[in-house]
């Protein structure tokens, strides 16, 4: 309880930490906290403002163009971009760290290689190289995850390299090697420990960018199929009707919001705690 | 120094080649990449034609050759929907996204860095805290949401600006906006902490300590030092910018190659992506490169080695 104490210990980060802990909340319990049906249409009742009350009940966040619960569609919409954004991280981070370790350890062979795959893949920008891929592999949620995840090792690959190729001339590790540790022990057992704060700062930050990325994605179309509502699908259905009822595209990026910057305060406070030198790392 | 500059461009020859290679077997990811272009309703005598015209009954090693020599001599294939060279498309709508990217770095730029060498200079500063409000929000909304409220609430409702289109300088405020948002927030927020880190070093607390005024001390010691930092920043940021471009120029309807990609996507058009993630690789490339150079003329000690 004592990290958590620190990390509360700025007011700021207390804000990030509840609005994440909120947002992973609505996510999990999603099924139980819905007011309405979210897939329910009535076209009798569409776009009805926020507040605005139907035969059925109060609508907090109003209706969309086919009559559906806003507040419910977003409710169940969180769970997507939540488990998209994690899951993305999971699969990046567990390619970037292990080429980031290899890369430092080895930084002569297998080093290079790495480092100029990197570069081939930061000289296209995320977004076109992310869209490139999503186009050809068609929207599902596996591939959605695959996108992201293989779109975005390099951020740990060069952080963790870094690390590493100072860590391999540490005591420790030149004792494991004289003791006759195999290559994989040590980079599991001796490297990876030590680049772990380093690791989870990346990480905190990531799921925020990887959960603007989804919403992108699925804005466009090649994110999630079109039946599952997503944050960024419910942005493109309101565009069609932004004149006339602002609240349906607007509601969605408040969510997006939200949830972005409380895990954003939180990942900068990490960072302040656990790695103060990744401050001039983009997020 | 040369010898530097020529390696580094010898480099990024090899990178674009990776970009090329990337780019073939992108569109081979799932097999067979004629299902890709062709729509599924096609008859098999078709599939079988466009098969043969296109070489993908050919060794994938051969066809690998063939895309590499054509490449060389610039060519990428034509575009299927509009019978023209795809990087001659792609390179048509370049000025549009040139224009707009350009006029965003620049809005970026001139927000951003007094923005941040104001509040590391006066820390926990209202200026800073004001900054630092700022980047936060700057970078946690999608840019497409920003482009639809933008829209909103100066087309629609102020009905002040086109919501739409190029040509002229109006049209070019709302995306320019848009896009500039998110690299506005970030350069404020890392240069934020290049300053913060070299105000602190041992050769400001010098120049204090030999009574230089505050503004010497900034502006002539810590801003230089700075700069190297800063336009690594900036650098990024172009390709952030570009890549952000995409879908900027979707929400505008702005005629650049973004759009052009993406209309290409729901088309099929796949030759025409290909020429776009090439030429972004090899704009990306150029770009770090002059910074490169940017850092030898600016880093006298790079000059020396």
């Amino acid at each position: 309880m004592g990290f958590l104490r620190k990390i509360v210990a700025s007011r700021l980060a207390a804000l990030g930490l509840i609005l994440t802990v909120a947002v992973a909340f609505m996510a999990i319990f999603a099924p139980w906290l819905t007011p309405f049906d979210p897939a329910a249409q009535d076209v009798t009742q569409r776009l009805i403002p926020p507040f605005g009350r139907t035969p059925e009940g109060l609508h907090l966040l109003g209706t969309d163009a086919l009559g559906r619960d806003v507040l419910s569609r977003l409710i169940i919409a969180s769970r997507i971009s939540l488990l998209v954004g994690v899951a993305a991280v999971i699969v990046s981070g567990f390619f970037g760290v292990m080429l980031g370790l290899i890369a430092g350890y080895d930084d002569q062979r297998a080093g290079r290689v790495i480092m100029a795959v990197a570069d081939v893949q930061l000289a296209v920008p995320f977004l076109v190289l992310a869209l490139a891929v999503a186009a050809v592999l068609g929207p599902s949620v596996f591939n959605l995850v695959v996108v992201l995840g293989v779109t975005n090792w390099v951020q740990y690959a060069r952080v963790v390299r870094a690390e590493a190729l100072t860590l391999r001339e540490r005591e420790f590790v030149q004792a494991a090697l004289a003791l006759g540790a195999s290559t994989p022990r040590i980079l599991a057992r001796h490297l990876l420990p030590n680049v772990m704060s380093s690791v989870i700062v990346i990480s905190s930050l990531q799921v925020a960018r990887m959960i603007l990325f989804e919403a992108s994605l699925s804005f466009l179309g090649l994110g999630v199929p079109a039946q599952i509502p997503t944050w960024g699908s419910m942005i493109a259905d309101g565009r069609n009707y932004v004149s006339s009822a602002w609240w349906v595209a607007a509601m969605p990026g408040i969510a997006i919001f939200l949830t972005v910057v409380g895990i954003n305060l939180l990942g900068d406070r990490l960072r302040d705690l656990l790695d103060p030198k990744l401050r001039h790392m983009e997020r | 120094m040369a010898r530097y500059l020529a390696t580094r461009a010898i480099y990024s020859v090899l990178v674009i080649f990776g970009v090329a290679v990337l780019v073939f077997f992108l569109v081979r990811l799932g097999g067979d990449p004629t299902a890709l272009f062709l729509p599924p309703e096609s008859s098999i005598e078709e599939i079988a034609r466009f098969r043969r015209q296109m070489g993908f009954d050919r060794p994938l090693l051969i066809q690998f050759g063939e895309f590499v020599w054509r490449a060389l001599q610039g060519d990428f294939g034509k575009s299927l929907r509009y019978g023209e060279p795809a990087m001659r498309l792609v390179w048509d709508r370049f000025p549009a996204t040139l224009q707009l990217s350009a006029v965003s770095l620049l809005l970026s730029v001139v927000i951003a860095v007094p923005l941040g060498i104001a509040a590391a200079v006066n820390r926990d500063s209202l200026t800073d805290r004001v900054g630092l409000f700022f980047s936060l929000v700057g970078q946690s909304f999608p840019t497409f949401w920003l482009g639809i409220m933008l829209i909103l609430v100066f087309s629609e409702k102020l009905a002040i600006l086109p919501p739409s289109g190029r040509g002229t300088w109006q049209q070019l405020v709302l995306p320019a906006v848009s896009l500039a948002a998110y690299s506005t927030a970030i350069i404020t927020r890392l240069l934020r902490s290049s300053m913060l880190e070299v105000m602190q070093a041992d050769y400001i607390r010098t120049a204090r300590g030999k009574g230089l005024s505050e503004r010497v001390v900034v502006y002539r010691h810590a801003v230089r030092n700075a700069a190297i930092p800063t336009i690594t920043v900036i650098a990024l940021q172009v390709g952030a910018l570009l890549g952000g471009a995409v879908i900027t120029e979707e929400i505008f309807a702005y005629p650049g190659m973004g759009r052009l990609a993406i209309q290409a996507i729901a088309n099929r058009d796949f030759t025409i992506v290909q020429a776009f993630v090439i030429f972004m690789a090899v704009l990306i490339v150029a770009i770090n490169l002059a910074v490169d150079a940017c850092y030898v003329l600016l880093d006298p000690r790079l000059r020396k080695s």
